[in-house]
């Protein structure tokens, strides 16, 4: 541990955090030159991904390990096919549950991966902080693809990523997250990523369900009415409202949360006509987002899922390509 | 006193700080036996006596920690009797406290006299024990509380978890009150703190952890201390962390409620940002967390104006099967017991204390809370527990040389002035800085366990 003493707390809070370009741990601190670099290199990935011959020999010979200690079906697929797609050997090691409850630490865990000689580790993890406990412990790069409440990085630069070819630059740009911003990892990496690309974050929610301190933490701000908010949107972001957050009292019931926060085909028709409406999905049809919304033509989740590869992939060639030996 | 067939000892050349006499200043000691005999004014010492040659240290009353665990029955591959006595003799502790949430839980006489009879065949420090407020820690019912304060348990807790039934509390108080005893609480409401890793705020937002709020510590204080006022007895709440909290207490003392309070260490010194700026590791985790600065100074106030009673270190060894994970996976708490001194007098060089109140918060500070009169000061007929401190010996923390069987300290690479020379329970010497004692219990090698 470093002695904490001989850091300057106050440097604690603008530090970067992104761990780039040996890792990707987090969007806090990650520059605009990196972004700008991924976005180039995920337009060319999703060129590949629409081929005939879906396959580049950028990593062959290359080891990824896709450690998911989450349950978690379509981030892994995205990050398998990603790999796969770039040449590299990529396994998935599944371990639901946490690692202590079979008697094992994280940190056994970490040195049972590093004796396989790995070249990158794509971690998902329950627990907040996780990755940079295993980016401390492995001689190889990791990358962040969810840890507890914290950040989902790749799904941030992803959104970007599709934001940016729906909307153009994004410097001067209002979106606005709907949702459980508290616990939202992908609403954390979002506000970090496009903060630093000169957009500005309204998150829209209950109080119930944003964070403390939050807009002293966080380059966002918070507005509790939707509808306030809806004719000024170039985007709208909708998270996944999950249902056990009923049984703490964050929200009374599905359809009052529908009623006040839900993406329903009257808000969408009150957006700007350039706006475009997205999920991180799974999406909750009926819930936070209607399911004419979902499958109208405001709507990029597809969009989004397809940019995840590309960008998945520009991550693997930016992290390993320039260290092949 | 020459008729008694023990030779006197005396500690010469030193200067004793007595803060329950208001001492502080060059000053003799004279022991006999277990006792202390008297304190003389500098040069009086017969040339025949056995002499301890204090110079250029300070000689203070044995410190005192009213929580610790050591892990005794149950969890020994963590601490036990024998290392944690062998960690408070480095650290000046003569005597401790150790809170009951063992394996099985300290509920019953039968571990109470278990614990207090591995502590004298130790020898190394006076280990005494707080007993379960309720069976198995449970929260359910009271725990054999007369029959434990009659095996000698001083206090009664259910540390490490708060009494979330105030129908218990109140019978546990009046109980424990006819006993003599004080309750030692652990504050925290889990419906506010429930799934909480460390303070919730704008660090915790930053880190993306779930947090325990100021409101989970200081209304479980609140509602206690109306407890305390219905229907008396003897309030002690442990390791107070929030401004909130503190100022609650303080407004209870001044309206004369029977209550005191103890601060720890790493709550003076560290804030919440250490769980950002150490990237998660898990010796920054312990509960209560961490609080913001506000708060850190407000707990610093609070030693300076009386409002705190005793610095307790809340000593919670564990290994890396509990601290080698995540943050939020791994187990609350950090070791204490050989950093306290070192950090203790940190305030003073700091201007935060004076000297004479640094060396009260160690010893008849908490020996009050107790209610223990036979320690905590060096007066005529007092047990003979010493500490002769060097108050220039600069020195690095690391917990790979320290006593306890575990380094989960976030203050390690820290640079510290002062520290315990020589630990003396009644009248022998059991810590002696880079050497070994001598004439106490025999050490069976100062860290048996690899980590």
């Amino acid at each position: 541990m470093k002695p904490v003493s001989l850091i300057d707390p106050k440097a604690a809070l603008r530090s970067d955090r992104s761990g780039w370009p040996r890792h990707l741990l987090s969007c806090d601190g990650l520059s605009i030159e990196a972004v700008e670099q991924l976005f180039v290199a995920a337009r060319e990935m999703r060129l590949v991904g629409r081929r005939r011959v879906k396959k580049l020999p950028t990593l062959r010979g290359r080891t990824i390990i896709n450690v998911f200690f989450e349950n978690s079906t379509r981030t892994r697929v995205s990050f398998e096919l990603a790999g796969k797609r770039m040449g590299a050997d990529v396994i998935n090691f599944s371990a639901s549950g946490s690692s202590a409850s079979k008697g094992e630490t994280l940190g056994d865990t970490a040195r049972t991966l590093d004796a396989m000689n790995p070249d990158l580790i794509v971690v998902r993890h329950g627990a907040g902080g996780a990755p940079w406990f295993l980016a401390e412990r492995l001689s190889c790069s990791v990358v962040n693809a969810g840890d507890g409440i914290n950040e989902h990085p790749t799904q941030a630069l992803l959104d970007a990523f599709t934001l940016s070819e729906h909307i153009g630059d994004l410097n001067g740009k209002r979106v606005v997250i709907v949702g459980d911003i508290a616990h939202s990892r992908v609403a954390r990496s979002n506000i970090h990523l496009l903060n630093t690309l000169g957009a500005e974050v309204i998150c829209v929610a209950p109080r119930t369900m944003i964070p403390a301190g939050f807009t002293d933490a966080l380059p966002a701000t918070w507005h509790p009415c939707l509808d306030d908010l809806i004719e000024t949107a170039d985007a709208v972001m909708m998270l996944r409202i999950q249902r056990e957050r009923m049984k703490q009292s964050l929200f009374p019931q599905d359809r009052e949360y529908s009623i006040r926060f839900g993406m329903n085909p009257e808000r969408a028709a009150r957006l700007p006509e350039h706006a475009i409406i997205m999920h991180p999905g799974p999406i909750n049809r009926g819930v936070e987002i209607d399911p004419a919304v979902a499958d109208g033509r405001r709507a990029v989740i597809l969009d989004q899922v397809e940019n995840g590869v590309a960008l998945r992939m520009a991550i693997g060639f930016l992290l390993l390509g320039g260290s092949g030996e | 006193m020459s008729d008694n067939p023990m030779q006197d000892q005396w500690i010469v050349g030193g200067h004793v700080i007595d803060p329950a006499q208001g001492i502080d200043r060059p000053m003799d000691v004279q022991l006999n036996g277990a006792k202390i005999v008297a304190l003389h004014e500098p040069g009086n010492a017969p040339k025949a006596a056995c002499i301890i040659d204090a110079s250029g240290l300070i000689v203070a009353p044995g410190l005192i920690d009213i929580h610790v665990h050591f892990r005794e029955p149950g969890q020994e591959y963590k601490e036990d009797l024998l290392t944690g006595s062998q960690a408070a003799a480095a650290g000046g502790f003569t005597t401790v406290v150790c809170m009951p949430n063992t394996d099985p839980a300290v509920d019953r006489r039968e571990v109470v006299s278990l614990l207090r009879r591995r502590s004298d065949e130790i020898g190394l420090c006076d280990v005494h024990v707080c007993g379960a407020i309720s069976r198995g820690l449970q929260g359910e019912r009271l725990a054999d509380l007369g029959e434990m304060a009659a095996a000698g348990a001083v206090a009664f807790s259910d540390d490490g978890m708060p009494v979330m039934d105030a129908g218990l509390l109140r019978r546990a108080l009046e109980y424990a009150s006819d006993l003599n005893r004080p309750l030692m609480l652990h504050e925290e409401d889990f419906g506010l703190t429930g799934g909480g890793c460390m303070h919730e705020g704008q660090v915790s937002t930053r880190a993306g952890l779930e947090g325990m709020p100021v409101s989970g510590e200081s209304a479980m204080i609140a509602r206690d201390l109306e407890i305390l006022d219905d229907f008396g007895g003897r309030l002690h709440i442990c390791h107070v962390s929030t401004e909130a909290g503190l100022r609650l207490l303080r407004e209870a003392r001044n309206r004369g409620l029977n209550v005191s309070c103890e601060v720890t260490p790493h709550h003076l010194f560290l804030t919440d940002l250490a769980v950002l700026q150490s990237e998660y590791h898990s010796h920054t985790k312990m509960n209560p967390p961490l609080r913001p600065q506000r708060h850190v100074d407000a707990l610093r106030a609070g030693l300076a104006d009386g409002s705190i009673q005793a610095i307790a270190t809340d000593h919670a060894p564990h290994s890396d099967t509990e601290k080698d994970h995540d943050f939020s996976c791994s187990s609350f708490g950090v070791t204490g017991l050989e950093t306290s001194l070192g950090l203790t007098l940190k305030l003073v060089d700091e201007g935060v204390i004076s000297r004479r109140r640094a060396i009260e918060l160690l010893t008849s500070g908490p020996a009050s809370v107790i209610g223990w009169d036979d320690r905590g000061s060096l007066q005529s007929g007092m047990r003979a527990d010493l500490v002769l401190i060097d108050p220039t010996i600069e020195w690095v923390v690391d917990p790979s040389e320290g006593r306890s069987r575990s380094v989960n300290t976030p203050f390690v690479g820290w640079k510290l002035r002062g520290r315990p020379v020589m630990t003396l329970l009644e009248g022998k010497a059991v810590y002696q800085l880079h050497t070994t004692p001598t004439n106490a219990a025999p050490l069976v090698g100062s860290k048996p366990r690899e980590s």
